[in-house]
């Protein structure tokens, strides 16, 4: 009853703080009446998830879009004197991924969260290649830096392509939104946004028969939060001395991982569910640097703390 | 075995990354990323 009772309130205290989080992030509901987005001061601030700011109800900023339109202007910047690199999102992403490595993925993030929802649906599961987990970082390269930054019109600004090309999140949250709010947008619709719809259908798809297809394999976000995961302050630890190599962790882990391979891997989004779910054995624990070690001691025991 | 491992980097990167942060708020990126993010921009969703 106790192990049953503890991991039943770790998640749904994940997934609580999931949807309030996804509310947060997009609870502008005047948008039917208004018509608009919100353009309050609030979207100064960046979204720690992928949350496209073009949604009519996003409260916020996405950090990929504001770094690919910083990059985007850059050059005109310079020539007119404005130094804008975009450490302000930078030094946001930084902060955050410092503290918590890729734990806003897990707990924060609105597309994870639907990626999880989505994987919910009844049907045959399949894994997905290591190999493929690397293909964000190029992604992250090249359409949030190096292409935005590069590739310029005659008068020297760039686009925005992951935004342009790629991103499922803002034509989930934004494109379709806009053109069923605005139905005069209807017009503008070429064979870009067909190319963004089948990319977004076919991700859509991917997460009923993967865990978090996107995140895994292709979210830049993901993977400037991943380089994180063996240096912030909140760490996962690995007892080899009580781990059996069972694998639970790594069949229940939406990511994929490996635990006892690699127990801060890129790919851990630190959702809990290999200690409070899966591992018997107590093997899996997490450590806030400097502060306190959470051990589990397997889903029969019971948590300890130890600390300062 | 060396179960907690206490370490300095995160501090250090966390410093570095505020001292980025502060940098960037000094150079008035938070008025150019709200004057971004308060216009709907089509071809960034893929309209137009």
């Amino acid at each position: 009853m106790l192990k049953l009772h503890r991991n039943r309130i770790t998640y749904m205290l994940r997934r609580w703080i999931q949807v309030i989080a996804t509310f947060l992030s997009n609870s502008y509901l005047l948008f039917p009446f208004t018509g608009n987005i919100y353009q309050g001061t609030l979207k100064s601030f960046c979204t720690p998830g992928l949350n496209c700011y073009s949604c009519p109800a996003a409260t916020g900023t996405c950090p990929l879009g504001a770094l690919q339109n910083f990059m985007a202007t850059l050059r005109p910047g310079l020539q007119a004197g404005n130094q804008h690199f975009g450490l302000f999102v930078i030094g946001t992403l930084g902060l955050l991924g410092s503290i918590a490595g890729r734990m806003p993925c897990g707990w924060l993030c609105p597309f994870g969260f639907l990626q999880e929802l989505i994987h919910k649906i009844p049907s045959r599961k399949f894994g997905i290649p290591r190999v493929l987990s690397y293909i964000k970082y190029p992604v992250l390269i090249l359409f949030v830096f190096l292409l935005p930054f590069l590739i310029a019109d005659e008068f020297g600004y760039g686009m925005t392509w992951f935004c342009k090309f790629i991103c499922p999140a803002g034509t989930l949250e934004a494109g379709i939104p806009m053109i069923i709010l605005k139905p005069e947008l209807q017009a503008l619709i070429g064979i870009l946004f067909y190319n963004k719809l089948l990319i977004l259908g076919l991700f859509l798809i991917w997460m009923v028969f993967s865990s978090r297809p996107f995140c895994r394999v292709a979210c830049p976000l993901g993977a400037i939060y991943s380089l994180f995961n063996k240096h912030s302050i909140f760490r996962m630890i690995h007892d080899p001395e009580k781990c059996t190599r069972c694998m639970e962790c790594h069949k229940n882990c939406p990511m994929g991982v490996k635990f006892y391979e690699s127990r801060n891997d890129i790919d851990c989004v630190r959702c809990l569910k290999c200690m409070n779910e899966s591992c018997k054995f107590g093997a899996i624990s997490y450590e806030i640097t400097g502060f306190k070690e959470f051990r589990g001691q397997g889903i029969e025991g019971k948590a300890v703390v130890r600390g300062q | 075995m060396k179960i907690q491992e206490k370490g300095k980097t995160p501090f250090l990167l966390i410093i570095f990354f505020l001292f980025l942060l502060l940098v960037g708020i000094n150079a008035g990126e938070v008025s150019t990323v709200l004057e971004t993010a308060t216009r709907i921009c089509l071809s960034c969703i893929g309209i137009g």
